[in-house]
């Protein structure tokens, strides 16, 4: 399955794109998203406690599992105000 | 158009404000959050760079502003917080809860302020005069500014 992981803040400068379509295998959760991303940006790996996932607009836990189509939000700590 | 928005272009309080404005309201509450030239360890601030994730943020404050109503009374709340960069004096955030009576208005802004510092997905990269920038996050409730 494929989901878009659209990225903000340091995770963005990081990862280097705003959102990129990801190939996933079915079943796959937040977590194992973020293993595909950490391994080609390991820069990312110290951020991950920190992160907090959006599935299609909802706050998910990591182990929220994915489908296809899905979009994936990556949320750093926030800073608005 | 609706209260609660993102918006790429500048903000005015007092247009934010008016929208909160109504017969029956005998009070009106604003909080505006303006970019301030020093950075609380001192440097020199040359601006400020905000991004969010608009669809999220909106969402956001409509909860925010459901509690606030739950909470403190019937109100009105409008929310404007910018994105994209901004200059010393200009206005990041300006938020507005008009009400029958000041208690409501007033306990309604300060929570929905607090609450959107905490909770909206939006991000601040802080510029240096000295060309160098950070991203920074939102201390916790008792230490916000």
């Amino acid at each position: 399955m494929v989901v878009r992981v659209v990225t903000f803040a340091r995770l963005r400068e990081l990862l280097g794109f705003e959102w990129r379509a990801v190939t996933l295998a079915e079943g796959a959760d937040a977590s194992d998203a973020w293993a595909v991303l950490s391994a080609d940006a390991p820069a990312i790996q110290s951020l991950r406690a920190s992160t907090r996932f959006a599935r299609n607009g909802r706050m998910v836990d990591a182990d929220q599992a994915l489908s296809d189509g899905d979009e994936l939000a990556l949320l750093p700590p926030v800073g608005g105000g | 158009m609706s209260r609660l928005r993102i918006l790429a272009d500048p903000i005015d309080p007092a247009q934010v404000e008016a929208s909160v404005r109504g017969a029956a309201h005998g009070a009106t509450a604003c909080f505006t959050g303006i970019v301030r030239e020093l950075a609380d360890d001192g440097r020199s601030v040359s601006g400020l760079s905000y991004e969010a994730h608009a669809e999220m943020a909106v969402a956001e404050f409509e909860r925010i502003a459901a509690e606030a109503i739950q909470y403190f009374g019937t109100c009105e709340i409008a929310v404007a917080h910018r994105v994209g960069n901004l200059a010393v004096g200009d206005v990041a955030v300006a938020v507005a809860v008009g009400a029958v009576h000041r208690s409501t208005a007033l306990d309604a802004c300060r929570y929905a302020i607090d609450q959107l510092k905490a909770r909206a997905p939006i991000w601040k990269r802080e510029m240096y005069a000295d060309g160098s920038s950070a991203w920074r996050d939102n201390c916790p409730p008792d230490r916000q500014a």
